[in-house]
């Protein structure tokens, strides 16, 4: 069973949100890295790019396949994790850590899940 | 094996050249390196036998079954490399004048007629070197009118199912458009509710493959082009899976206004192994004036070239892989009108055939009749037993089989997708059949065999993850 972290939202698309002082963290969630397999490279936008929610504003790439990653939110890009770019393994290592970009300005965001509840949509994504 | 630098002894020599016996030019010195590059030494015939050694590693479709799905790995007839090897074919330069050259022409301008009648096109182009180079040239139609419409400003978006193959959105990005994703319904075709969600007066265009990736040819298609045209954009065909259809439906009568078709999958020429490719494109009359230039056409005085006005120029140097136009075209007069539906009826047979014997043991993606090739689903086999689609395709390579194409598409996560192509014979498919079958045995039976497989190769499992993270991409001297 893949690790959820409580206190942490969830995007359907797998992406885990946390919120420190109006700064939103993304990043891609336990379940995700285990389904993409080691990751080998990853595509980050730059700082003061627009982001939209439900829109693609990073990708993945595997040994089996590219994946956009979706922005739960809909804001501007403050910082970048450039450590990311030189050692995306960071991703399968430690993927609540491996925060991808934190947005500022957010306008808006999808409906996202709790813990829980992302707990039980994995499950039924598995079924 | 060892590397041409591991074998390399110093000295060792090839055939030894004469003496120059003409005045020798002396270059500007600073031209010049001031140390000898670091080439191996070899003689010949070591070489002869590292590069003989080298083919014997190597596995194409006439080594064996070659099931890779979408990328229709037929067998490439004789005769066409016969044909493309005359000297008339061979010894031309594309410098060369037009009234020397008529005979290339006409092969050209007749290729093209053919294959405006087998897609349903009036015009054709042979300038793109590949499928995607194809897919950017017909996203470059659509770009042109809607510009000389002058509503390019806000049709910027093509739409693409998710099956669809990755150079689609990778193709439309390139064209300068952004890429709108529309999901499939439950039986694998494109969900027409959530496409008339999508299209707007922002829609430039649609990209499709159908049949799709999945094998399945979309049921909606008159619904799906129309959707797009009422909405004021234009339809492009993916001729990635045209040899499910060929002679029998033609993609502008489904209702598409632009096409690109592989001649390296469907027209038996060589594909894979640097091909090189060759991706047609073909339009309607009324985008026909923005094909690439010059455009070959027939006249009162034989075949000859013609620059359009509105012409987007050139996307390839000259006349695109012209060799391998004259390949293809050598394999529809080989067939003749008879015989291109008869390949394609052999290809969807042969694919339904392996899906029925397989489906006994695997889970077939979209259980339905399928056309020219077939998904499995290796998630079940996974959750029982641990063992994915990875650990099969690397199985097949103990039996001589080539694996088919993995974890594609993307909507089936562990992905086999199979499309034997009708140039295998019933036993071919048998033989194929009974590993596949065998397989699925030890994975329940022995799992382990799988994981560590290919087990008699002459490598095992390449660190495919330290390679893509820590590419070496030459020679390290010690």
């Amino acid at each position: 069973m893949s690790n959820i972290l409580d206190g942490l939202k969830y995007s359907k698309t797998h992406e885990w949100v946390s919120d420190d002082d109006g700064l939103i963290s993304l990043g891609l969630t336990d379940f995700a890295q285990e389904e993409l397999g080691d990751i080998v490279f990853v595509n980050l936008p730059e700082e003061g790019d627009s982001i939209v929610a439900g829109e693609a504003f990073a990708d993945v790439e595997s040994v089996k396949a590219v994946s956009d990653v979706y922005s739960p939110v809909t804001g501007v890009v403050a910082q970048i994790n450039e450590e990311l770019l030189d050692n995306p393994a960071l991703i399968n290592e430690a993927p609540y850590d491996a925060w991808f970009v934190k947005v500022s300005d957010v306008e808006d965001s999808e409906d996202l899940l709790t813990a829980g509840e992302y707990a039980d949509f994995c499950k039924s994504e598995k079924e | 094996m060892k590397l041409l630098f591991e074998i390399s002894s110093s000295g060792r020599r090839q055939s030894l050249l004469p003496d120059c016996d003409v005045n020798e030019y002396k270059f500007d010195p600073s031209l010049l390196r001031s140390e000898a590059p670091r080439l191996p030494e070899i003689s010949e015939v070591d070489l002869d036998r590292h590069y003989t050694e080298l083919a014997g590693e190597t596995f194409g479709v006439n080594s064996g079954f070659y099931p890779l799905g979408s990328c229709t790995m037929k067998y490439n007839p004789k005769v066409n490399e016969e044909l493309a090897s005359l000297r008339g074919f061979t010894g031309i330069h594309p410098l060369q004048p037009e009234s020397t050259v008529k005979g290339s022409l006409e092969v050209m301008g007749r290729t093209q007629a053919m294959l405006c009648e087998i897609t349903g096109m009036d015009k054709m182009t042979l300038q793109p070197a590949a499928g995607a180079h194809g897919e950017y040239t017909g996203l470059l139609l659509i770009r042109n009118y809607h510009r000389d419409r002058g509503e390019l400003g806000r049709r910027t978006k093509i739409i693409v199912p998710e099956s669809a193959h990755g150079t689609n959105p990778a193709s439309a990005v390139m064209a300068g458009f952004t890429v709108v994703s529309v999901p499939s319904n439950a039986q694998g075709g494109v969900d027409l509710d959530a496409l008339r969600a999508a299209v707007g007066d922002d829609t430039a265009g649609l990209m499709l493959t159908n049949p799709n990736t999945l094998g399945l040819f979309d049921p909606g298609i008159l619904e799906i082009t129309k959707i797009i045209h009422d909405a004021g954009g234009l339809c492009y065909y993916d001729g990635a899976n045209l040899n499910a259809v060929m002679g029998h439906a033609r993609p502008g009568d489904m209702g598409f206004d632009c096409v690109h078709v592989n001649l390296h999958k469907t027209f038996s020429t060589p594909h894979g192994g640097g091909g090189p490719g060759s991706g047609p494109v073909g339009c309607k009359s009324f985008l026909a004036k923005y094909l690439p230039s010059p455009e070959i056409v027939e006249t009162a005085d034989g075949y000859g070239f013609s620059e359009a006005e509105n012409s987007m120029g050139k996307v390839r140097s000259f006349y695109g892989n012209f060799l391998v136009v004259v390949r293809a075209f050598a394999y529809m007069l080989t067939l003749g009108r008879q015989g291109i539906p008869e390949a394609s009826e052999n290809a969807v047979l042969n694919a339904n055939y392996m899906m029925r014997k397989l489906a006994p043991a695997y889970k077939i993606a979209y259980d339905a009749q399928c056309m020219h090739e077939f998904v499995m689903d290796i998630g079940p086999l996974k959750d029982e037993v641990g063992v994915n689609a990875m650990d099969i395709a690397k199985r097949l390579l103990d039996f001589g089989i080539h694996p088919p194409t993995m974890y594609f598409p993307l909507i089936v996560h562990e992905a086999l997708m199979i499309e034997p192509t009708e140039t295998e014979s019933k036993e071919t498919l048998d033989r194929a059949c009974e590993v596949l079958l065998e397989i699925f045995k030890e994975a329940k039976e022995n799992p382990e065999l799988l994981h560590s497989a290919p087990n008699d190769c002459s490598i095992s499992r390449p660190d495919e993850v330290n390679a893509a993270r820590n590419p070496v991409l030459k020679y390290i001297f010690e």
